[in-house]
């Protein structure tokens, strides 16, 4: 093979060659697998939601319910109860399933006077309704985002499920863990007076296991300011666009 | 994996003298566990050596990907080395690993989901780690397939070895655990190691420990065998 590979055309045509063949590769991968990606990110969903109410493996409670059951298992404990909330009005509709946190706030950035659409869903367990919010924010890196289930007074949280896109491995990509995660059951958002306070993660709060659960605040992560720093501001934020709803639910 | 096991029959025929496990390749898989090691030798990956290694899970996980990705990649860039114009290989070279873990990526999250959520925050440290980089200029575009593949593996061995000593030690002295299981007892309840007054190192945890970490495996590797100190 004589080519001489330093002239410019043959580099030049190197290049398009290159950039056609794994485009098309990128491209045809990205289109054969759509459905099927897709299809994964929807039970993903579901097992979130549930796991924010409760509703895990039944025989690992840290572990979400198997893929093939959760179509079923949102069926029974969620069902047609997905809302759309706008203001302090809200829809019952099964879009809500479809809304995407990030889109709405993206257009809510371009339009300050957009209508924003928050999804809800309200699961039902053992007689206990639980209030689930999706939300999302920024850690360290990148993205993250979560499920909050609330009681019914709308005073505490009942469980919650946290996911990152890039956090630092063994940092604060443990916010998907376990034993920071559960500290945020039973966890109080408002204070004594029955404000809003949305939850701390807290350094140092003296309380590492927290068994406080007044005090607004849960423990953080080592190694972890930013992302810990990333979970309080999404769940204040996440739960009070919420709040103007909630309030005429209470009355 | 179908590509490589083509490629090992297609270097068979061509140079029927050596044979696959000859002294000199298998040299190629030892080396780098040891005397030639991509991170405390060759100073390649350091990066995503301080990253990743607060616990041993992720460094196992981030070891096998990159195992993967090297024996793969080292494999295409040396099909490719006589048609590939120099002045663009940095260019080839990374759109190679970068097409080639973004297909993996997808085909995960097709077929495995779960996997896939696992690896997700690799993707973007496999793609930039140096070592890839660095052994496709150092080797795969001047050997041939077999000893690519066999230098690749190697390599990324090596790499994996050190993280796994790293993560080790940063996850048994910075959390007092391992692979999350609390190995010295419960620091809060205070049992076990903690009941005489130990405490965590939080230094651990962070990345510039890891750094020392490394120092210190250099320092140890260097005095043992003389050979490898550099004269400067």
């Amino acid at each position: 093979m004589a080519i001489d590979t330093d002239k410019n055309s043959y580099t030049i045509l190197f290049a398009i060659a290159m950039v056609v063949v794994v485009g098309s590769l990128l491209a045809f991968t990205a289109s054969a697998l759509k459905k099927d990606i897709a299809a994964n990110k929807r039970t993903e969903k579901q097992q979130n939601i549930l796991f924010a109410m409760g509703v895990t493996d039944s025989e690992d409670p840290n572990e979400f319910v198997p893929a093939e059951q959760a179509e079923d298992l949102f069926k029974q404990y969620v069902g047609d109860k997905q809302y759309i909330v706008i203001g302090n009005t809200a829809q019952k509709t099964k879009e809500a399933f479809d809304i995407e946190v990030k889109k709405e706030s993206d257009k809510l950035k371009q339009d300050a006077n957009y209508e924003r659409k928050m999804p809800l869903f309200i699961g039902k367990k053992e007689g206990k309704e639980f209030y689930i919010v999706p939300m999302r924010g920024n850690g360290l890196w990148d993205a993250i985002w979560g499920y909050v289930s609330l009681d019914k007074d709308f005073k505490a949280i009942q469980g919650a499920f946290f996911d990152h896109k890039a956090e630092t491995p063994g940092l604060g990509a443990n916010i998907k863990e376990s034993y920071f995660r559960d500290d945020f059951i039973g966890e109080s958002i408002v204070d004594a007076s029955g404000s809003y306070k949305g939850i701390t993660v807290k350094k140092g709060n003296a309380d590492p296991k927290n068994n406080d659960k007044t005090d607004n605040e849960v423990d953080a992560l080592a190694g972890a300011t930013i992302t810990g720093d990333g979970v309080t501001a999404m769940v204040k934020k996440g739960v009070r666009m919420y709040m103007p709803y909630f309030e005429t639910l209470k009355k | 994996m179908a590509e490589v096991t083509e490629e090992k029959v297609e270097v068979k025929v061509k140079e029927p003298r050596e044979p696959l496990f000859s002294k000199k390749n298998k040299k190629l898989l030892t080396d780098p566990l040891a005397d030639n090691n991509p991170i405390t030798i060759q100073v390649l990956g350091i990066c995503s050596a301080l990253a990743i290694t607060a616990q041993l899970k992720p460094s196992i996980v981030m070891a096998i990907s990159v195992i993967f990705v090297m024996g793969v990649g080292n494999v295409v860039i040396s099909l490719m080395r006589n048609i590939m114009p120099s002045k663009i290989r940095i260019i080839v070279q990374l759109v190679v690993v970068a097409a080639l873990v973004i297909i993996v990526d997808q085909v995960l999250k097709a077929f495995a989901y779960t996997l896939s959520k696992e690896l997700s925050v690799f993707i973007g440290l496999i793609i930039t780690n140096c070592i890839i980089m660095g052994r496709f200029e150092a080797f795969a575009l001047a050997n041939g397939v077999w000893k690519s593949f066999l230098d690749g593996i190697g390599n990324a061995a090596g790499y994996g070895l050190l993280l796994v000593v790293v993560a080790f030690f940063r996850e048994l002295l910075g959390s007092g655990t391992l692979f999350g299981a609390q190995v010295l007892g419960d620091p809060i309840e205070k049992t076990g190691l903690y009941a005489i007054g130990y405490e965590n190192n939080g230094f651990m945890v962070l990345a510039p420990m890891a750094l020392i970490t490394v120092g210190i495996i250099i320092w140890i590797q260097r005095s043992r065998n003389k050979a490898l100190i550099e004269d400067h």
